[in-house]
C-alpha cells in the first residue's frame, strides 16, 4: 500500500462518515458511497504487488494478485444494486414528506415532546 | 450426502426465480414456496443426523481444493441452527398464507422470502469469509424489500436507518475481508484458522474486536443495537417475526462461529461478558418503557441475544452449548411471541396497549397460547427458556462469575414484568371493540409454533446432550480445520 492510496482511503472514510452524520438523504447517501468506495479500494491494496495479467502461461512470473480484484468486482456490484435501493427510498421519501431530511424516529419524538415546557 | 449442502444454497434461489416468471399468480407461487421451504426443512434434518453421526459435511465447489476454493461446511452447531431456523420459515410461511386483512401478503412476499432463505442457509454454511458477506447481503437485500413493499411513510422512516445501518456494516465488514486478506492471503475460515497463531498478540486482539464490531451491528449487540427496535415493529406480522426470529440469530451464530474458531483465549472472556450483561439490561429496560405489543417484543429480541453472548464468553464446552440451545430455544419462542402479537393486532386493528383489552375472555386460546411463550421467554418452569436459563446460571455459578449471573437473573425478572404488562393490557381488562378475527388457520400455526417450543422444552436432556457434543465440536477447531482442509495440513 502506497501512501497514496493510503491516505485517499483515509478521506474518502473521513469524508463520508462526515456525510453520513447529515441531516439531508441526499448527503447520506453520497457519504456511504464514498465509505464503500474507501473500503473497496482499500481491499483493491491488499494485492500488494502490481504487475502483468494472471494468466500463467509457460512460467511467467510478476503475475499481479487476481483475487482483490474479484472481491473488488463483486463488493463494487452489491453497492450498486444497494445505492440505487437507497436512493428508490430517498425518493419515495420525498414524494410522501415533500423533504429531503432524515426524520426522527418513534422515540426521538417522545422524548422531544417530554423536554418542551407544558405552559 | 454432499450434494445437499450446495441444494440447500441454490433451491431457494432458483425458486425464488420460479415464483417471479409466474406474475401475480397467488396459488402457484404458495404451492412453489412452501414445497421449497418445506424441503429445505427436511434436508436440514437430514444433515443435522448426518453432521451428529458422522461429523462435518464439507463441500469443495467446483471441485477447487480448500483453501483455493470456495468450501461449504455444516458441522453439528450449522446443523441445529439451520434445521430450527428453516422449521421457523415454514411456519411463518404456513401463517402468511392463511393470513388476510390489513397486514396480508401478498404476489410481492414469495420471491422476497425465497430469496432470505436462500441468504440465510447461505450464511450457515459457508466456510468462507467472503462467501459469508455475499450472504448476509443476499439476506439483507431481501430484508429491505420486504420492510418497504408497503412503502407508507412510517415504513420508509423506519426502513431508511435500519439501510444505512446495514450498509455502513457491509462496509466494515468488507474493511475486515481486507485486513484479513492483507494478513493471511486467504479468505478460507479454515485456513485463516490455521494460522491465526502466526499473529502478534495485538493484531489478533484488533482483529477479534473488528469481527466483534462488524457481526455485532447484525446481531444487535450493546451498543450497536438502536436500530432495531425502531425497523422491525412497522413491517408486516409474517416479515417482522421471521425476522425477530432468525436475522439477529444469523450474527450470533457468526460471532460465536468466529470467536470460537479463531480466537482460542483459554478462559472466560470479561469483554463478551460486559456486552453480554450490558445487551441484557439496555434491552429489558427498552422493552419495560414500550407501550405497544411489538415494540416491547423487539426491545426483548436485543435483550434476549445478551444470554448467547453470555454462554458464549464462559468460553467453556458447558457455557457454549447453554448458548446454542437458548438460541434454539429463542428462534422458536421469538418467531411465536410475534406471532401471537400479530393475532393480537388483528383482534383489535392495533398493537397499542391502551387501546387492546379483554383477550382472555374473548379468545381463551390465544391466551393459552401466549402464556407458554411469555413464560418461556422469562425462564420459568417448566418451559423451554427455564431449561436454556438454567444451563446458562450453573455454568456461571460453576465459573464463580457472580456479577454476570445476577444481572442475568435480574433481567429475568424484569422480561417477567414486561410480559405481565403485555398481558395485564391485553387479555385481561375490560373488553375493547375487536375489529376482526384470526382465522382458524393463523391460530393452529401459532399452536404449532407453541408446541415445537414445548417439544424443546420436554426434549431438553437429549437437546443439550446434542448442543454439548456442538460446543466441543465447536471448541476444538482442529477438528473444523481439517475437516476443511484435509488432515495432512
Amino acid at each position: 500500500m502506497t501512501p497514496v492510496t493510503l491516505v485517499v482511503v483515509a478521506s474518502l472514510f473521513g469524508i463520508g462518515t462526515y456525510l453520513v452524520l447529515a441531516r439531508s438523504f441526499a448527503r447520506v447517501v453520497i457519504g456511504l458511497a464514498l465509505i464503500s468506495h474507501g473500503a473497496n479500494l482499500f481491499i483493491f491494496t491488499t494485492s500488494s504487488r502490481t504487475g502483468s495479467a494472471p494468466i500463467i502461461e509457460n512460467g511467467t512470473t510478476g503475475l499481479t494478485d487476481p483475487l482483490p480484484q474479484a472481491l473488488v468486482l463483486t463488493a463494487i456490484v452489491i453497492t450498486f444494486g444497494v445505492t440505487a435501493f437507497l436512493l428508490a427510498l430517498a425518493l419515495r421519501s420525498f414524494l410522501l414528506t415533500g423533504s429531503d431530511a432524515v426524520e426522527d424516529d418513534i422515540e426521538d419524538r417522545r422524548i422531544a415532546r417530554l423536554g418542551t415546557p407544558s405552559t | 450426502m454432499t450434494w445437499l449442502v450446495p441444494t440447500l444454497v441454490a433451491g431457494p434461489i432458483l425458486a425464488a426465480g420460479l415464483t417471479l416468471l409466474m406474475g401475480r399468480r397467488l396459488i402457484p407461487q404458495r404451492i412453489v414456496t412452501l414445497a421449497t421451504v418445506g424441503s429445505v426443512f427436511v434436508m436440514s434434518a437430514t444433515l443435522l443426523w448426518s453432521a451428529d453421526t458422522s461429523g462435518p459435511i464439507v463441500v469443495q465447489l467446483g471441485a477447487w481444493e480448500a483453501p483455493n476454493g470456495i468450501t461449504l461446511i455444516v458441522d453439528r452447531f450449522s446443523a441445529i441452527v439451520l434445521s430450527v431456523s428453516t422449521l421457523m420459515l415454514a411456519a411463518v410461511l404456513l401463517y402468511a398464507i392463511f393470513q388476510l386483512g390489513k397486514d396480508a401478503v401478498d404476489w410481492w412476499f414469495h420471491t422476497k422470502y425465497l430469496a432470505l432463505t436462500s441468504g440465510v442457509v447461505l450464511s450457515l454454511v459457508t466456510g468462507d469469509l467472503f462467501n459469508l458477506f455475499v450472504g448476509f447481503e443476499v439476506m439483507l437485500v431481501a430484508s429491505y424489500v420486504l420492510l418497504t413493499v408497503r412503502s407508507g411513510p412510517n415504513e420508509i422512516r423506519a426502513t431508511m436507518s435500519y439501510v444505512v445501518i446495514n450498509l455502513i456494516a457491509s462496509a466494515l465488514f468488507l474493511v475486515l475481508i481486507a485486513v484479513t486478506y492483507g494478513l493471511f492471503g486467504t479468505v478460507n475460515m479454515a485456513d485463516i484458522a490455521s494460522r491465526m497463531h502466526e499473529l502478534e498478540d495485538g493484531t489478533r486482539t484488533a482483529l477479534s474486536l473488528l469481527m466483534l464490531a462488524v457481526f455485532g451491528i447484525k446481531a444487535a449487540l450493546f451498543p450497536l443495537f438502536m436500530w432495531l427496535p425502531d425497523s422491525y415493529p412497522t413491517a408486516p406480522t409474517p416479515v417482522t417475526a421471521i425476522f425477530a426470529g432468525l436475522l439477529t440469530k444469523v450474527g450470533v451464530f457468526v460471532i460465536i462461529r468466529t470467536q470460537t474458531l479463531f480466537f482460542d483465549s483459554g478462559g472466560p472472556s470479561t469483554l463478551l461478558l460486559f456486552v453480554a450483561g450490558a445487551t441484557m439490561v439496555f434491552g429489558v429496560l427498552g422493552a419495560i418503557a414500550q407501550n405497544d405489543v411489538k415494540r416491547i417484543l423487539s426491545f426483548h429480541i436485543v435483550s434476549q441475544i445478551g444470554y448467547m453472548i453470555m454462554g458464549l464468553g464462559f468460553l467453556t464446552v458447558a457455557g457454549v452449548a447453554a448458548a446454542i440451545l437458548y438460541m434454539s430455544h429463542h428462534i422458536i419462542v421469538k418467531t411465536g411471541l410475534f406471532l401471537v402479537g400479530g393475532v393480537v393486532e388483528r383482534e383489535f386493528g392495533t398493537g397499542a396497549l391502551d387501546r387492546t383489552g379483554g383477550l382472555l375472555r374473548s379468545h381463551p386460546v390465544v391466551a393459552a397460547m401466549f402464556l407458554p411463550l411469555a413464560f418461556s421467554l422469562a425462564g420459568l418452569p417448566p418451559f423451554s427458556g427455564f431449561v436454556a436459563k438454567l444451563a446458562l446460571v450453573q455454568e456461571g455459578v460453576g465459573l464463580g462469575l457472580w456479577a454476570i449471573v445476577g444481572v442475568s437473573l435480574g433481567v429475568s425478572l424484569l422480561t417477567f414484568y414486561s410480559m405481565t404488562k403485555i398481558w395485564g393490557a391485553a387479555f385481561w381488562g375490560e373488553a375493547q371493540e375487536s375489529v376482526d378475527r384470526a382465522g382458524i388457520g393463523m391460530l393452529t400455526v401459532v399452536g404449532l409454533v407453541v408446541a415445537a417450543s414445548i417439544g424443546v422444552a420436554a426434549l431438553a436432556g437429549p437437546l443439550i446432550e446434542l448442543s454439548a457434543r456442538a460446543a466441543s465440536e465447536l471448541l476444538d477447531p482442529t477438528i473444523y480445520i481439517d475437516a476443511v482442509l484435509g488432515s495432512s495440513a
